[in-house]
């Protein structure tokens, strides 16, 4: 069974946010209204974090980090739950259960990286969105929770493919949508026990961390740190 | 036979229930209008989601959590109250008691609906009980608060047997009613020994029921990684903070219904003055809880620690949290220890601080946390909805009409307990002082004496 993984290098990365929209439109993220916008109720499941700025104004040197959900190995959303709405699976990815979900938003309240998003109301979409829906994806009602999920349906779809052409699942058939936007590939995905694969050598990087990685999450989203 | 012509020594303990003013009645239209008011905005929130509160991200527990933690703290009042001092013997506890245990029972059923309110899919409730998962605090705490709730209904029910007996006896309003909870009380020796018994072991097992409660609720907070939750004093911490805010809101609806029934011969200055000693060694405890707390957090001073302690101290809640250290600590330390300000006035307006002032630390506890996130994030103010508001009121509006309403039907003061302790337990407590001192006292003579002193 592989695990996947993914390895963010912050030496290339542009803060173009290709990402964040790719993701968006992959999995029918909501878009809510200017004014909820504003309270901070946008949501986004690649978000563009601004962790610090350098120098002084107007010669600002913002350093930027591209941040998804951690798919942490042991993650504080799982142990919370009251009704298992959230799992992680065999494969390493933190899944949700999206009818299963109660809304409690505790998953919210103890996730060290806030990566959790609710649908605190549910909004007409644009029309242009809802003709490009993402069939592969179910759009979420409102007062549940819901985080990246690797792009887990395009893993089903590659499988199945796979499996109809007789063949195992071979690296590059199963990449997330934030992976295959980015332009200046910045971002490797794919088996972390693979010893020899891009993505796990990438992780022994010696430029490699995790966020937050002293909390004890394992985290299995890693970056490369930028270095001038 | 009607009720006029019915003359018992306590007469005034019935009254309430057979005489009701005109301003009752105009307090009642009122807080039903609150209350309907807060029906509509849950309506409006069901219909509309969880948009129409205040909260946000990463602002995703506000209100109704604080409502939640606050409300079930108050519940301590009662229960727990009442078991020690019947556990310890007090005999001032006996107009009090009936009081406190009301209390648990109605502000229980409301703080335990707070969780639900909060929801955002309240129609997969029962996901709860089908799949839960018994690794969760909130199932720990779903359990304990149903525990709590059955056992401090059933320590109100059975303490109370006698009296509706009484009323069953004057016949007259709700007969049939009385008739029937009454379950047959006709005060032989054998239903007094049982009833005794079942006192006994309910007032033995309410206590660490009660203590779990708000240790789990704590531990909903105590569980998670999040600076200024992490920590391993929120149990015992939340605990002295409730039967805090529990001694507190007691005072205040003794003081109420005292004025309102004219209860001034049972409730009198000395059963104030031992709740104000009360209140006030509670306070210094909850004071040296929160010292510890802060002081380990600044000493320790992580990073993300130290920005949820700024945020309370020099932040954006700082109004709030200096405010609730004047209510908690201050007002009631000058008031209580000091013998010219420890009048009833003065124990209800320190009692009036400490509520205020709990519900705010509740806040201070939830919010600052949750606004700072360990990733730098836009933080926010928090500002409550009307929603919310509504809500609140009509939760605080429900509580004093559900004991409005009882007052209605039931005794608010125990009138057996006022009897028994008028008829035995003078000579009882003689020969417990007697029992204290050196040498072998001899009931009749110690009974010879009470009755000479009387």
């Amino acid at each position: 069974m592989p695990k996947y993984g993914m390895v963010i290098d912050l030496n290339k990365c542009t803060s173009c946010q290709a990402c964040v929209t790719a993701c968006k439109v992959e999995n029918n993220v909501q878009i809510v209204s200017e004014d909820d916008a504003q309270h901070g109720r946008a949501m986004f499941w690649m978000k563009m974090l601004t962790m610090e700025f350098d120098g002084d104004y107007p010669n600002i040197k913002p350093k930027t980090l591209p941040r998804n959900c951690m798919q942490c190995d042991e993650p504080s959303c799982i142990k919370v739950c009251p009704v298992r709405a959230t799992y992680i699976r065999e494969d390493g990815i933190v899944a949700q259960i999206y009818p299963q979900c109660i809304g409690c938003r505790y998953c919210m309240a103890n996730c060290p990286y806030t990566v959790k998003v609710f649908n605190w109301d549910r909004q007409a979409q644009p029309k242009e969105v809802e003709k490009t829906y993402n069939p592969d994806v179910s759009v979420r009602p409102k007062g549940i929770v819901e985080k990246c999920t690797f792009c887990v349906h395009r893993l089903q779809d590659a499988s199945e493919k796979a499996k109809a052409e007789h063949r195992e699942l071979e690296p590059g058939d199963y990449v997330p949508a934030c992976v295959e936007a980015c332009p200046v590939d910045a971002i490797t995905f794919g088996d972390l026990d693979d010893k020899k694969s891009d993505v796990s050598v990438a992780s022994r990087d010696y430029r490699a961390f995790g966020l937050l990685e002293e909390l004890g999450t394992v985290p299995k989203v890693r970056y490369l740190n930028a270095i001038e | 036979m009607s009720y006029v012509d019915l003359h018992d020594e306590d007469e005034t303990l019935f009254r309430p229930i057979y005489e009701t003013s005109k301003s009752f009645y105009i307090a009642v239209v009122v807080l039903t209008g609150v209350f309907l008011f807060g029906l509509g905005c849950y309506i409006h929130q069901l219909l509309y989601g969880l948009g129409a509160t205040g909260m946000d991200e990463p602002v995703s527990w506000a209100f109704y959590i604080v409502d939640f933690v606050f409300f079930i703290g108050i519940s301590h009042a009662g229960t727990l109250i009442s078991a020690i001092l019947r556990l310890s013997k007090a005999e001032w506890r006996r107009p009090i008691t009936r009081m406190a245990e009301v209390i648990t029972g109605i502000v229980l059923a409301i703080g335990g609906l707070h969780p639900v309110i909060d929801l955002g899919r309240p129609d997969r409730i029962l996901h709860l009980f089908e799949r839960g998962r018994l690794q969760s605090p909130l199932l720990w705490d779903l359990t304990s608060v149903t525990a709590y709730f059955t056992a401090s209904t059933i320590y109100l029910y059975i303490p109370m047997i006698p009296d509706i007996a009484l009323l069953r006896d004057r016949g007259g309003k709700l007969q049939n009613l009385y008739k029937i909870l009454a379950w047959g009380y006709k005060g032989t020796p054998k239903q007094k020994h049982a009833l005794e018994k079942a006192i006994n072991i309910l007032m033995v097992m309410v206590i660490p029921i009660a203590i779990s409660v708000h240790t789990i609720i704590a531990w909903i907070f105590g569980m998670t990684l999040q600076p200024g939750w992490h920590s391993t004093i929120f149990g015992p911490y939340f605990v002295v903070g409730a039967i805090y805010s529990g001694i507190a809101a007691l005072v205040i609806v003794m003081i109420a219904f005292r004025k309102l029934y004219h209860f001034e011969d049972y409730l009198k200055e000395i059963h104030f003055q031992y709740l104000g000693t009360l209140l006030l060694v509670v306070s210094l405890l909850w004071t040296y809880f929160t010292f510890a707390e802060y002081l380990t957090t600044f000493y320790g001073h992580e990073p993300a620690e130290m920005r949820v302690f700024d945020y309370k101290f020099i932040g954006a809640y700082w109004p709030y949290f200096w405010l609730m250290v004047l209510v908690n600590f201050v007002m009631p330390v000058i008031i209580l220890s000091n013998k010219k300000t420890k009048t009833i006035k003065g124990i209800l307006v320190a009692s009036i601080g400490v509520v205020i002032g709990m519900w705010l630390e509740r806040l201070i506890i939830i919010i600052p946390t949750l606004a700072n996130p360990r990733l730098p994030y836009p933080t926010g103010m928090y500002t409550p909805s009307i929603t919310e508001l509504g809500i609140a009121a009509a939760a605080t509006s429900a509580f004093i009409l559900g004991f409005m309403g009882f007052s209605k039907i039931f005794p608010l003061i125990s009138i057996w307990e006022t009897k028994e302790g008028r008829e035995s337990s003078v000579h009882e407590v003689s020969m417990r002082l007697r029992e204290y001192l050196p040498g072998h006292p001899e009931e009749a003579k110690v009974e010879a004496s009470v009755k000479a002193e009387l």
